[in-house]
Protein backbone atom coordinates (compact mmCIF):
# COMPACT_ATOMS: atom_id res chain seq x y z
CA UNK A 1 0.00 0.00 0.00
CA UNK A 2 1.03 3.56 -0.89
CA UNK A 3 1.18 6.53 1.15
CA UNK A 4 0.52 9.86 -0.21
CA UNK A 5 3.60 11.19 2.37
CA UNK A 6 3.57 14.71 0.36
CA UNK A 7 0.31 15.11 1.07
CA UNK A 8 0.03 14.67 4.66
CA UNK A 9 2.58 16.83 4.55
CA UNK A 10 1.00 19.43 3.03
CA UNK A 11 -1.90 19.36 5.38
CA UNK A 12 0.42 18.94 8.54
CA UNK A 13 2.63 21.92 7.28
CA UNK A 14 -1.02 24.03 6.12
CA UNK A 15 -2.15 23.73 9.90
CA UNK A 16 1.02 24.26 11.63
CA UNK A 17 1.43 27.77 9.37
CA UNK A 18 -1.98 28.81 10.98
CA UNK A 19 -0.56 28.12 14.12
CA UNK A 20 2.41 30.27 13.57
CA UNK A 21 0.95 32.89 11.76
CA UNK A 22 -1.91 33.17 14.53
CA UNK A 23 0.84 32.81 17.15
CA UNK A 24 -0.70 35.24 19.79
CA UNK A 25 -4.03 33.89 19.79
CA UNK A 26 -2.81 30.00 19.43
CA UNK A 27 -0.47 29.46 22.02
CA UNK A 28 0.19 33.24 23.87
CA UNK A 29 -2.81 33.00 24.77
CA UNK A 30 -3.74 30.36 26.44
CA UNK A 31 -0.32 29.82 28.31
CA UNK A 32 -0.46 33.30 29.33
CA UNK A 33 -4.43 32.58 31.21
CA UNK A 34 -3.20 29.38 31.92
CA UNK A 35 -0.16 30.79 34.04
CA UNK A 36 -2.41 33.19 35.90
CA UNK A 37 -3.75 29.95 38.14
CA UNK A 38 -0.28 29.56 38.70
CA UNK A 39 0.30 32.75 39.51
CA UNK A 40 -2.85 33.18 41.56
CA UNK A 41 -3.21 29.47 43.23
CA UNK A 42 0.61 28.66 43.36
CA UNK A 43 2.14 31.56 44.11
CA UNK A 44 -0.44 33.75 46.00
CA UNK A 45 -2.51 31.97 47.77
CA UNK A 46 -0.89 28.81 47.52
CA UNK A 47 1.01 28.70 50.26
CA UNK A 48 -1.81 29.26 52.63
CA UNK A 49 -3.68 26.18 51.15
CA UNK A 50 -3.30 22.51 52.86
CA UNK A 51 -1.30 19.98 51.30
CA UNK A 52 -3.08 17.17 49.14
CA UNK A 53 -1.27 13.76 49.34
CA UNK A 54 1.94 15.42 50.58
CA UNK A 55 2.30 17.74 47.29
CA UNK A 56 2.10 21.53 47.88
CA UNK A 57 -1.16 23.06 46.26
CA UNK A 58 0.26 25.04 43.54
CA UNK A 59 2.34 22.08 42.54
CA UNK A 60 -0.63 19.85 42.89
CA UNK A 61 -2.99 21.80 40.28
CA UNK A 62 -0.12 21.96 37.92
CA UNK A 63 -1.09 18.61 36.14
CA UNK A 64 -5.00 19.21 36.12
CA UNK A 65 -4.14 22.69 34.63
CA UNK A 66 -2.22 21.36 31.64
CA UNK A 67 -4.61 18.73 30.83
CA UNK A 68 -7.51 21.62 30.85
CA UNK A 69 -5.19 23.16 27.82
CA UNK A 70 -4.01 20.27 26.65
CA UNK A 71 -8.23 18.94 25.97
CA UNK A 72 -9.63 22.24 25.05
CA UNK A 73 -7.00 23.23 23.04
CA UNK A 74 -6.50 20.04 21.25
CA UNK A 75 -10.74 19.97 20.47
CA UNK A 76 -10.49 23.81 19.48
CA UNK A 77 -7.38 23.32 17.34
CA UNK A 78 -8.63 20.28 15.30
CA UNK A 79 -12.31 21.10 15.01
CA UNK A 80 -11.29 24.65 13.60
CA UNK A 81 -8.85 23.17 11.30
CA UNK A 82 -11.79 20.64 9.35
CA UNK A 83 -14.29 22.71 10.12
CA UNK A 84 -12.65 25.83 8.14
CA UNK A 85 -12.56 24.35 4.97
CA UNK A 86 -15.79 23.29 4.99
CA UNK A 87 -16.92 26.62 5.88
CA UNK A 88 -15.19 28.21 3.01
CA UNK A 89 -15.67 25.37 0.59
CA UNK A 90 -11.96 24.64 0.04
CA UNK A 91 -12.41 21.51 1.51
CA UNK A 92 -13.23 20.72 -2.30
CA UNK A 93 -9.63 19.99 -2.94
CA UNK A 94 -9.12 17.57 -0.25
CA UNK A 95 -11.89 15.59 -1.15
CA UNK A 96 -11.25 15.43 -5.01
CA UNK A 97 -7.29 14.69 -4.04
CA UNK A 98 -5.66 10.99 -4.00
CA UNK A 99 -5.68 10.59 -0.61
CA UNK A 100 -6.64 8.56 2.06
CA UNK A 101 -9.12 9.26 4.84
CA UNK A 102 -5.94 8.06 7.08
CA UNK A 103 -3.80 10.20 5.75
CA UNK A 104 -6.53 13.21 5.73
CA UNK A 105 -6.75 12.33 9.34
CA UNK A 106 -3.09 12.12 9.98
CA UNK A 107 -2.21 15.67 8.64
CA UNK A 108 -5.24 17.10 10.48
CA UNK A 109 -5.15 15.64 13.66
CA UNK A 110 -1.64 15.19 13.75
CA UNK A 111 -1.10 19.30 13.55
CA UNK A 112 -3.91 19.92 15.63
CA UNK A 113 -1.85 17.34 18.85
CA UNK A 114 1.39 18.96 17.49
CA UNK A 115 -0.02 22.25 18.66
CA UNK A 116 -1.36 21.25 21.53
CA UNK A 117 1.42 19.31 23.07
CA UNK A 118 4.23 22.30 22.23
CA UNK A 119 1.27 24.11 24.04
CA UNK A 120 1.31 21.60 27.33
CA UNK A 121 4.95 21.71 27.33
CA UNK A 122 5.11 25.66 26.99
CA UNK A 123 2.82 26.09 30.36
CA UNK A 124 4.89 23.12 32.60
CA UNK A 125 7.84 25.60 31.50
CA UNK A 126 6.10 28.67 32.51
CA UNK A 127 4.28 26.72 35.43
CA UNK A 128 8.02 25.58 37.03
CA UNK A 129 8.82 29.82 36.90
CA UNK A 130 6.03 30.32 39.70
CA UNK A 131 5.63 26.70 41.36
CA UNK A 132 8.25 24.28 42.56
CA UNK A 133 7.44 20.23 41.51
CA UNK A 134 9.70 17.29 39.75
CA UNK A 135 8.16 14.95 37.14
CA UNK A 136 8.72 11.17 39.16
CA UNK A 137 7.79 9.59 35.71
CA UNK A 138 8.82 12.06 33.24
CA UNK A 139 8.58 9.50 30.06
CA UNK A 140 4.96 8.71 30.91
CA UNK A 141 4.39 12.33 31.89
CA UNK A 142 5.17 13.23 27.57
CA UNK A 143 3.24 9.42 27.06
CA UNK A 144 -0.22 10.75 28.84
CA UNK A 145 0.37 14.31 26.94
CA UNK A 146 1.10 12.89 23.72
CA UNK A 147 -2.08 10.33 23.92
CA UNK A 148 -4.46 12.68 25.60
CA UNK A 149 -3.77 15.40 22.69
CA UNK A 150 -4.07 13.00 20.26
CA UNK A 151 -7.19 11.86 21.15
CA UNK A 152 -8.65 14.81 22.05
CA UNK A 153 -7.78 15.98 18.42
CA UNK A 154 -9.45 13.02 17.22
CA UNK A 155 -12.54 14.09 18.82
CA UNK A 156 -11.92 17.70 17.97
CA UNK A 157 -12.20 16.40 14.21
CA UNK A 158 -15.28 14.52 14.62
CA UNK A 159 -16.88 17.95 15.91
CA UNK A 160 -15.56 20.03 13.45
CA UNK A 161 -16.99 17.93 11.05
CA UNK A 162 -20.42 17.77 12.84
CA UNK A 163 -20.69 21.38 13.36
CA UNK A 164 -22.64 23.32 11.06
CA UNK A 165 -21.60 26.73 12.31
CA UNK A 166 -18.64 28.40 13.91
CA UNK A 167 -20.89 28.38 17.27
CA UNK A 168 -21.15 24.32 17.93
CA UNK A 169 -17.76 24.58 17.40
CA UNK A 170 -17.61 26.08 21.29
CA UNK A 171 -20.24 24.19 22.75
CA UNK A 172 -18.73 20.77 23.38
CA UNK A 173 -14.87 22.76 24.99
CA UNK A 174 -17.31 25.41 26.48
CA UNK A 175 -20.13 23.76 27.72
CA UNK A 176 -18.99 20.07 28.49
CA UNK A 177 -15.08 19.78 28.77
CA UNK A 178 -14.44 22.15 30.65
CA UNK A 179 -16.61 21.54 33.54
CA UNK A 180 -15.39 18.07 32.92
CA UNK A 181 -12.11 19.31 33.76
CA UNK A 182 -12.86 21.44 36.38
CA UNK A 183 -15.15 19.07 38.46
CA UNK A 184 -12.58 15.91 37.40
CA UNK A 185 -10.08 16.68 40.30
CA UNK A 186 -7.62 19.57 38.64
CA UNK A 187 -8.02 21.56 41.75
CA UNK A 188 -8.77 18.88 44.09
CA UNK A 189 -7.98 15.15 44.73
CA UNK A 190 -11.82 13.33 44.39
CA UNK A 191 -10.90 11.38 48.10
CA UNK A 192 -11.82 14.67 49.64
CA UNK A 193 -15.22 14.55 48.18
CA UNK A 194 -17.95 12.83 49.91
CA UNK A 195 -18.23 9.28 49.39
CA UNK A 196 -21.27 9.70 47.09
CA UNK A 197 -19.78 12.14 45.21
CA UNK A 198 -16.25 9.87 44.89
CA UNK A 199 -18.90 7.43 42.75
CA UNK A 200 -20.50 9.75 40.70
CA UNK A 201 -16.85 11.41 39.85
CA UNK A 202 -15.72 8.13 38.43
CA UNK A 203 -18.37 8.80 35.72
CA UNK A 204 -16.38 11.60 34.45
CA UNK A 205 -13.55 10.28 31.81
CA UNK A 206 -11.82 13.71 33.12
CA UNK A 207 -10.60 12.71 36.05
CA UNK A 208 -9.08 9.32 34.76
CA UNK A 209 -6.81 11.62 32.19
CA UNK A 210 -6.19 13.87 34.99
CA UNK A 211 -5.35 11.01 37.56
CA UNK A 212 -3.25 9.42 35.15
CA UNK A 213 -1.54 12.34 34.41
CA UNK A 214 -0.92 13.59 37.88
CA UNK A 215 0.28 10.31 38.48
CA UNK A 216 2.98 11.17 36.49
CA UNK A 217 4.56 14.05 38.01
CA UNK A 218 3.82 13.06 41.80
CA UNK A 219 3.22 9.46 41.87
CA UNK A 220 -0.36 10.08 43.63
CA UNK A 221 -3.25 9.29 42.05
CA UNK A 222 -6.76 8.99 42.54
CA UNK A 223 -7.39 6.01 40.56
CA UNK A 224 -5.08 3.14 39.42
CA UNK A 225 -3.17 4.42 36.54
CA UNK A 226 -3.50 1.34 34.66
CA UNK A 227 -7.21 2.02 34.97
CA UNK A 228 -6.06 5.80 33.40
CA UNK A 229 -4.72 4.31 30.87
CA UNK A 230 -7.12 2.03 29.77
CA UNK A 231 -9.87 4.47 29.89
CA UNK A 232 -7.63 7.08 27.79
CA UNK A 233 -6.91 4.20 25.16
CA UNK A 234 -10.32 3.12 25.07
CA UNK A 235 -11.73 6.81 24.18
CA UNK A 236 -8.92 7.04 21.67
CA UNK A 237 -10.39 3.64 20.22
CA UNK A 238 -13.53 5.58 20.40
CA UNK A 239 -12.56 8.62 18.57
CA UNK A 240 -11.18 6.28 16.05
CA UNK A 241 -14.28 4.60 15.14
CA UNK A 242 -15.67 7.63 14.72
CA UNK A 243 -13.61 9.31 12.08
CA UNK A 244 -13.62 5.47 10.67
CA UNK A 245 -17.50 5.64 10.12
CA UNK A 246 -17.66 9.76 9.00
CA UNK A 247 -14.97 8.31 6.16
CA UNK A 248 -17.25 5.32 5.75
CA UNK A 249 -20.35 7.07 5.35
CA UNK A 250 -19.30 10.59 4.20
CA UNK A 251 -20.98 12.04 6.99
CA UNK A 252 -21.13 15.96 6.59
CA UNK A 253 -18.10 15.52 4.05
CA UNK A 254 -19.53 14.29 1.14
CA UNK A 255 -23.25 14.25 -0.46
CA UNK B 1 -2.26 36.66 -19.28
CA UNK B 2 1.21 35.27 -20.52
CA UNK B 3 0.51 34.97 -23.84
CA UNK B 4 2.67 32.57 -26.19
CA UNK B 5 4.71 30.30 -23.98
CA UNK B 6 2.28 28.33 -21.27
CA UNK B 7 4.91 26.53 -19.27
CA UNK B 8 7.30 26.00 -22.29
CA UNK B 9 9.44 28.33 -21.32
CA UNK B 10 12.15 25.90 -19.45
CA UNK B 11 13.03 22.97 -21.64
CA UNK B 12 13.55 20.72 -18.14
CA UNK B 13 9.69 21.60 -18.04
CA UNK B 14 8.94 20.61 -21.29
CA UNK B 15 5.51 18.91 -21.63
CA UNK B 16 4.65 19.70 -18.06
CA UNK B 17 1.61 17.73 -17.96
CA UNK B 18 3.27 14.23 -19.22
CA UNK B 19 2.25 11.50 -17.63
CA UNK B 20 3.42 8.57 -19.56
CA UNK B 21 1.65 8.38 -23.29
CA UNK B 22 1.57 11.44 -25.02
CA UNK B 23 -2.05 12.07 -25.71
CA UNK B 24 -3.23 12.84 -29.11
CA UNK B 25 -5.75 15.48 -29.75
CA UNK B 26 -8.94 15.24 -30.85
CA UNK B 27 -8.84 16.04 -34.00
CA UNK B 28 -5.89 14.03 -34.83
CA UNK B 29 -7.02 11.24 -32.50
CA UNK B 30 -7.16 7.89 -31.64
CA UNK B 31 -10.91 7.63 -30.00
CA UNK B 32 -10.31 5.50 -26.55
CA UNK B 33 -12.01 7.69 -24.25
CA UNK B 34 -10.02 9.13 -21.11
CA UNK B 35 -13.08 8.97 -18.60
CA UNK B 36 -16.07 6.40 -19.27
CA UNK B 37 -19.44 6.98 -17.65
CA UNK B 38 -21.83 3.94 -17.53
CA UNK B 39 -25.20 4.31 -16.28
CA UNK B 40 -24.57 6.88 -13.91
CA UNK B 41 -27.26 7.62 -11.19
CA UNK B 42 -27.48 9.89 -8.33
CA UNK B 43 -30.13 10.56 -5.70
CA UNK B 44 -29.64 12.77 -2.64
CA UNK B 45 -30.91 11.45 0.66
CA UNK B 46 -33.77 14.13 0.02
CA UNK B 47 -35.23 12.01 -2.81
CA UNK B 48 -33.97 14.57 -5.30
CA UNK B 49 -32.72 11.90 -8.09
CA UNK B 50 -29.91 14.99 -9.51
CA UNK B 51 -28.47 11.97 -12.35
CA UNK B 52 -30.29 9.44 -14.08
CA UNK B 53 -28.40 6.36 -15.94
CA UNK B 54 -26.18 9.27 -17.12
CA UNK B 55 -23.92 7.55 -20.44
CA UNK B 56 -20.95 9.24 -21.61
CA UNK B 57 -17.67 8.80 -22.61
CA UNK B 58 -14.74 11.62 -22.73
CA UNK B 59 -12.48 11.37 -25.72
CA UNK B 60 -8.35 12.10 -25.21
CA UNK B 61 -7.59 15.35 -25.75
CA UNK B 62 -10.80 16.66 -26.78
CA UNK B 63 -12.45 19.74 -25.12
CA UNK B 64 -15.63 18.63 -24.21
CA UNK B 65 -18.75 21.63 -23.44
CA UNK B 66 -21.40 20.16 -20.67
CA UNK B 67 -24.38 22.28 -21.18
CA UNK B 68 -27.31 22.09 -18.96
CA UNK B 69 -29.70 25.23 -17.30
CA UNK B 70 -29.34 25.74 -13.41
CA UNK B 71 -29.87 22.40 -11.42
CA UNK B 72 -29.55 20.36 -14.18
CA UNK B 73 -26.68 18.32 -12.97
CA UNK B 74 -23.56 19.49 -14.39
CA UNK B 75 -21.62 20.21 -11.28
CA UNK B 76 -23.37 17.03 -9.44
CA UNK B 77 -21.73 14.80 -12.60
CA UNK B 78 -18.39 16.65 -12.50
CA UNK B 79 -18.22 16.11 -8.52
CA UNK B 80 -18.99 12.86 -8.62
CA UNK B 81 -15.89 12.14 -11.49
CA UNK B 82 -13.83 14.24 -9.35
CA UNK B 83 -14.57 12.44 -6.29
CA UNK B 84 -16.50 15.27 -3.99
CA UNK B 85 -19.88 13.22 -4.30
CA UNK B 86 -21.06 9.48 -4.29
CA UNK B 87 -22.52 8.43 -6.93
CA UNK B 88 -25.47 6.01 -6.11
CA UNK B 89 -25.30 3.71 -9.26
CA UNK B 90 -23.04 3.21 -11.99
CA UNK B 91 -19.68 3.06 -12.68
CA UNK B 92 -16.35 6.14 -13.53
CA UNK B 93 -13.23 5.05 -15.14
CA UNK B 94 -10.61 7.80 -15.73
CA UNK B 95 -7.96 6.75 -17.68
CA UNK B 96 -8.98 3.04 -17.00
CA UNK B 97 -9.35 3.55 -13.28
CA UNK B 98 -12.18 3.09 -11.51
CA UNK B 99 -12.84 5.99 -9.36
CA UNK B 100 -14.08 3.97 -6.25
CA UNK B 101 -11.80 1.24 -5.89
CA UNK B 102 -9.07 2.90 -7.96
CA UNK B 103 -9.70 6.86 -6.62
CA UNK B 104 -5.68 7.41 -5.89
CA UNK B 105 -4.68 6.64 -9.54
CA UNK B 106 -8.16 7.94 -11.03
CA UNK B 107 -7.63 11.32 -9.08
CA UNK B 108 -4.24 11.57 -9.78
CA UNK B 109 -5.38 12.53 -13.46
CA UNK B 110 -7.92 15.45 -12.81
CA UNK B 111 -7.22 18.94 -12.20
CA UNK B 112 -10.50 20.99 -10.89
CA UNK B 113 -11.21 24.38 -10.74
CA UNK B 114 -14.74 24.62 -8.87
CA UNK B 115 -17.75 27.00 -10.15
CA UNK B 116 -17.36 29.10 -6.70
CA UNK B 117 -14.52 30.91 -5.54
CA UNK B 118 -13.32 28.75 -2.77
CA UNK B 119 -9.98 30.11 -1.65
CA UNK B 120 -8.30 30.32 1.67
CA UNK B 121 -8.81 33.68 2.48
CA UNK B 122 -5.62 34.05 4.54
CA UNK B 123 -2.78 31.87 2.69
CA UNK B 124 -0.58 33.44 0.29
CA UNK B 125 -0.95 32.64 -3.56
CA UNK B 126 2.14 30.86 -3.41
CA UNK B 127 1.22 28.68 -0.40
CA UNK B 128 -2.03 27.91 -1.56
CA UNK B 129 -0.78 26.72 -4.97
CA UNK B 130 2.27 24.88 -3.74
CA UNK B 131 -0.39 23.03 -0.99
CA UNK B 132 -2.43 22.05 -4.05
CA UNK B 133 0.78 20.07 -5.95
CA UNK B 134 1.83 18.54 -2.28
CA UNK B 135 -1.80 17.12 -2.03
CA UNK B 136 -1.90 15.29 -5.03
CA UNK B 137 1.04 13.52 -3.91
CA UNK B 138 3.74 15.77 -5.98
CA UNK B 139 7.08 17.04 -4.76
CA UNK B 140 8.24 20.25 -4.72
CA UNK B 141 8.61 21.91 -8.05
CA UNK B 142 8.82 25.77 -7.64
CA UNK B 143 10.14 26.31 -11.27
CA UNK B 144 7.30 24.09 -12.29
CA UNK B 145 5.10 26.68 -10.02
CA UNK B 146 6.76 29.70 -10.93
CA UNK B 147 5.85 29.05 -15.21
CA UNK B 148 2.17 28.44 -13.95
CA UNK B 149 1.78 31.81 -11.68
CA UNK B 150 3.76 33.30 -15.09
CA UNK B 151 1.42 31.86 -17.27
CA UNK B 152 -1.85 33.17 -15.09
CA UNK B 153 -0.09 36.48 -14.55
CA UNK B 154 0.29 35.33 -11.02
CA UNK B 155 3.47 35.52 -10.65
CA UNK B 156 3.56 39.22 -9.12
CA UNK B 157 1.13 38.42 -6.34
CA UNK B 158 2.86 35.62 -5.15
CA UNK B 159 3.40 36.33 -2.03
CA UNK B 160 -0.39 38.46 -1.42
CA UNK B 161 -2.61 37.29 0.77
CA UNK B 162 -5.62 35.99 -1.49
CA UNK B 163 -8.45 38.04 0.42
CA UNK B 164 -6.38 40.88 -1.11
CA UNK B 165 -6.91 39.78 -4.87
CA UNK B 166 -9.73 40.88 -7.06
CA UNK B 167 -12.47 38.60 -8.35
CA UNK B 168 -10.99 37.64 -11.27
CA UNK B 169 -7.46 36.82 -9.98
CA UNK B 170 -9.06 34.71 -7.38
CA UNK B 171 -10.42 32.76 -10.16
CA UNK B 172 -6.91 32.84 -11.38
CA UNK B 173 -5.97 31.22 -8.68
CA UNK B 174 -8.33 28.31 -8.14
CA UNK B 175 -6.65 27.42 -12.08
CA UNK B 176 -3.22 27.50 -10.72
CA UNK B 177 -4.58 25.20 -8.02
CA UNK B 178 -6.08 22.83 -10.17
CA UNK B 179 -2.46 22.84 -12.60
CA UNK B 180 -0.27 22.57 -9.82
CA UNK B 181 0.18 18.77 -9.91
CA UNK B 182 0.31 18.88 -13.57
CA UNK B 183 -3.33 16.64 -14.32
CA UNK B 184 -4.02 15.34 -17.87
CA UNK B 185 -8.17 16.29 -17.37
CA UNK B 186 -8.87 19.36 -16.52
CA UNK B 187 -12.54 20.34 -15.76
CA UNK B 188 -13.89 23.91 -15.38
CA UNK B 189 -16.72 24.67 -13.89
CA UNK B 190 -18.29 27.41 -14.97
CA UNK B 191 -14.90 29.31 -15.33
CA UNK B 192 -15.79 32.11 -16.69
CA UNK B 193 -18.97 32.81 -14.54
CA UNK B 194 -18.71 36.27 -13.64
CA UNK B 195 -15.79 37.66 -14.71
CA UNK B 196 -14.95 40.21 -17.07
CA UNK B 197 -14.42 40.18 -21.15
CA UNK B 198 -10.92 40.22 -20.72
CA UNK B 199 -10.00 37.94 -18.28
CA UNK B 200 -12.82 35.41 -20.34
CA UNK B 201 -10.86 35.43 -23.53
CA UNK B 202 -7.77 35.14 -21.58
CA UNK B 203 -9.17 32.00 -20.61
CA UNK B 204 -10.46 30.80 -23.49
CA UNK B 205 -6.59 31.50 -25.23
CA UNK B 206 -5.73 29.06 -21.60
CA UNK B 207 -7.59 26.31 -22.64
CA UNK B 208 -6.42 26.32 -26.00
CA UNK B 209 -3.34 26.22 -24.88
CA UNK B 210 -3.91 23.37 -22.43
CA UNK B 211 -5.32 21.41 -25.27
CA UNK B 212 -2.26 21.59 -27.37
CA UNK B 213 -0.58 20.01 -24.91
CA UNK B 214 -2.85 17.08 -24.30
CA UNK B 215 -4.59 18.31 -21.65
CA UNK B 216 -8.40 16.68 -22.17
CA UNK B 217 -10.89 19.69 -21.14
CA UNK B 218 -14.52 19.56 -19.64
CA UNK B 219 -16.07 22.68 -18.96
CA UNK B 220 -19.86 23.29 -18.08
CA UNK B 221 -20.87 26.64 -18.90
CA UNK B 222 -23.59 29.08 -18.90
CA UNK B 223 -21.75 31.14 -22.26
CA UNK B 224 -23.18 29.29 -25.03
CA UNK B 225 -20.57 31.16 -27.22
CA UNK B 226 -17.90 29.52 -24.95
CA UNK B 227 -19.03 26.25 -25.98
CA UNK B 228 -19.27 27.41 -29.59
CA UNK B 229 -16.09 29.34 -29.70
CA UNK B 230 -13.90 26.04 -28.10
CA UNK B 231 -15.53 22.80 -27.76
CA UNK B 232 -15.02 19.53 -29.87
CA UNK B 233 -18.35 18.18 -28.69
CA UNK B 234 -20.95 19.40 -26.37
CA UNK B 235 -23.38 17.29 -24.13
CA UNK B 236 -26.83 18.69 -23.18
CA UNK B 237 -27.45 17.86 -19.54
CA UNK B 238 -31.38 18.51 -18.45
CA UNK B 239 -33.25 17.46 -15.02
CA UNK B 240 -30.42 14.56 -14.70
CA UNK B 241 -30.52 13.57 -18.08
CA UNK B 242 -27.69 13.20 -21.05
CA UNK B 243 -29.92 14.26 -23.38
CA UNK B 244 -27.37 14.70 -26.59
CA UNK B 245 -23.98 14.04 -27.23
CA UNK B 246 -22.55 15.17 -30.15
CA UNK B 247 -20.14 16.92 -32.41
CA UNK B 248 -20.59 20.80 -32.16
CA UNK B 249 -20.10 21.20 -36.16
CA UNK B 250 -22.21 18.42 -36.51
CA UNK B 251 -24.50 19.29 -34.14
CA UNK B 252 -24.88 22.79 -35.43
CA UNK B 253 -25.10 21.94 -38.90
CA UNK B 254 -27.59 18.83 -37.73
CA UNK B 255 -29.70 21.11 -36.22
CA UNK B 256 -28.95 24.61 -37.14
CA UNK B 257 -31.41 26.65 -39.20
CA UNK B 258 -30.77 29.26 -41.13
CA UNK B 259 -33.28 32.11 -41.96
CA UNK B 260 -33.39 34.50 -44.65
CA UNK B 261 -34.91 38.18 -43.49
CA UNK B 262 -35.99 40.34 -45.84
CA UNK B 263 -36.40 44.54 -45.12
CA UNK B 264 -39.66 44.87 -47.16
CA UNK B 265 -40.26 48.24 -49.18
CA UNK B 266 -43.66 48.58 -47.66
CA UNK B 267 -45.38 46.86 -44.97
CA UNK B 268 -47.44 44.10 -45.15
CA UNK B 269 -50.63 43.50 -43.50
CA UNK B 270 -51.10 39.29 -43.75
CA UNK B 271 -49.13 37.30 -46.28
CA UNK B 272 -50.73 37.02 -49.27
CA UNK B 273 -52.33 33.26 -50.06
CA UNK B 274 -49.99 32.32 -52.82
CA UNK B 275 -47.18 32.89 -50.02
CA UNK B 276 -47.91 30.35 -47.64
CA UNK B 277 -46.35 27.32 -49.01
CA UNK B 278 -42.57 28.87 -47.52
CA UNK B 279 -41.60 28.95 -43.89
CA UNK B 280 -42.09 32.57 -43.59
CA UNK B 281 -43.35 34.65 -40.71
CA UNK B 282 -43.96 38.35 -40.99
CA UNK B 283 -42.07 40.62 -38.56
CA UNK B 284 -41.79 44.00 -36.77
CA UNK B 285 -44.85 45.26 -37.79
CA UNK B 286 -45.54 43.68 -41.06
CA UNK B 287 -42.08 45.63 -41.96
CA UNK B 288 -39.64 42.15 -42.24
CA UNK B 289 -40.19 38.60 -43.78
CA UNK B 290 -38.12 36.01 -41.97
CA UNK B 291 -37.45 32.88 -44.24
CA UNK B 292 -36.73 29.58 -42.09
CA UNK B 293 -35.17 27.07 -44.24
CA UNK B 294 -33.03 23.62 -44.10
CA UNK B 295 -29.37 24.10 -44.73
CA UNK B 296 -29.04 20.29 -45.76
CA UNK B 297 -32.74 20.32 -47.86
CA UNK B 298 -31.69 19.84 -51.55
CA UNK B 299 -32.94 23.13 -52.40
CA UNK B 300 -33.43 25.72 -50.27
CA UNK B 301 -36.37 27.02 -51.42
CA UNK B 302 -35.06 30.76 -51.72
CA UNK B 303 -34.91 31.15 -55.19
CA UNK B 304 -38.55 30.04 -55.66
CA UNK B 305 -39.28 32.36 -52.68
CA UNK B 306 -37.69 35.02 -54.56
CA UNK B 307 -39.27 34.31 -57.40
CA UNK B 308 -42.79 34.32 -55.63
CA UNK B 309 -42.45 37.56 -54.09
CA UNK B 310 -41.46 39.20 -57.25
CA UNK B 311 -44.96 37.64 -58.87
CA UNK B 312 -46.82 39.59 -55.70
CA UNK B 313 -44.97 42.68 -56.92
CA UNK B 314 -43.56 42.65 -53.07
CA UNK B 315 -40.27 44.34 -53.17
CA UNK B 316 -37.38 44.83 -50.59
CA UNK B 317 -34.96 46.44 -49.50
CA UNK B 318 -32.15 44.33 -48.00
CA UNK B 319 -31.86 40.78 -46.86
CA UNK B 320 -29.97 39.15 -44.99
CA UNK B 321 -29.13 35.62 -43.83
CA UNK B 322 -28.17 33.97 -40.60
CA UNK B 323 -27.37 30.56 -39.00
CA UNK B 324 -29.05 29.57 -35.32
CA UNK B 325 -26.15 29.73 -32.64
CA UNK B 326 -25.99 26.82 -30.39
CA UNK B 327 -27.70 28.68 -27.72
CA UNK B 328 -30.67 28.48 -30.15
CA UNK B 329 -30.10 24.93 -30.42
CA UNK B 330 -29.50 24.18 -26.68
CA UNK B 331 -32.95 26.23 -25.61
CA UNK B 332 -34.70 24.05 -28.17
CA UNK B 333 -33.39 21.19 -27.02
CA UNK B 334 -34.31 21.89 -23.52
CA UNK B 335 -37.41 23.11 -24.40
CA UNK B 336 -38.19 19.99 -26.10
CA UNK B 337 -37.40 18.06 -23.47
CA UNK B 338 -39.36 20.16 -20.73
Amino acid sequence: MTINLYAIRAIYQFEMARTWRTLLQSIASPVISTSLYFVVFGSAIGSRMVEIDGISYGAFIVPGLIMLSLLTESISNASFGIHMPKFTGTIYEVLSAPVSPLEIVTGFVGAAASKSIILGILILATARLFVPFEIVHPLWMLAFLVLTALTFSLFGFIIGVWADGFDKLQIIPAMIITPLTFLGGSFYSINMLPPLWQQITLFNPVVYLISGFRWAFYGVSDVSVGISLAMTLAFLLVCLLGVWWIFKTGYRLKS
Amino acid sequence: MNNGQYLKSDPSLDRPFNHGQWPTSAQGGHMQPVISVRHLDKAYTSGHQALKDINLEIRRGEIFALLGPNGAGKTTLISIICGIVSPTGGEVMVDGHNILSDYRAARAQIGLVPQELFTNTFESVWATVAFSRGLFGKPKNPAYLEQVLRSLSLWDKKDAKIMALSGGMKRRVLIAKALAHEPNILFLDEPTAGVDVDLRRDMWELVRRLREQGVTIILTTHYIEEAEEMADRVGVISKGELILVEDKATLMNKLGKKQLKLQLQTPLSELPGGLTAFQLELCDNGHQLVYTYDTHAEQTGIAELLRALSGHQIDFKDLQSSQSSLEEIFVNLVREKA
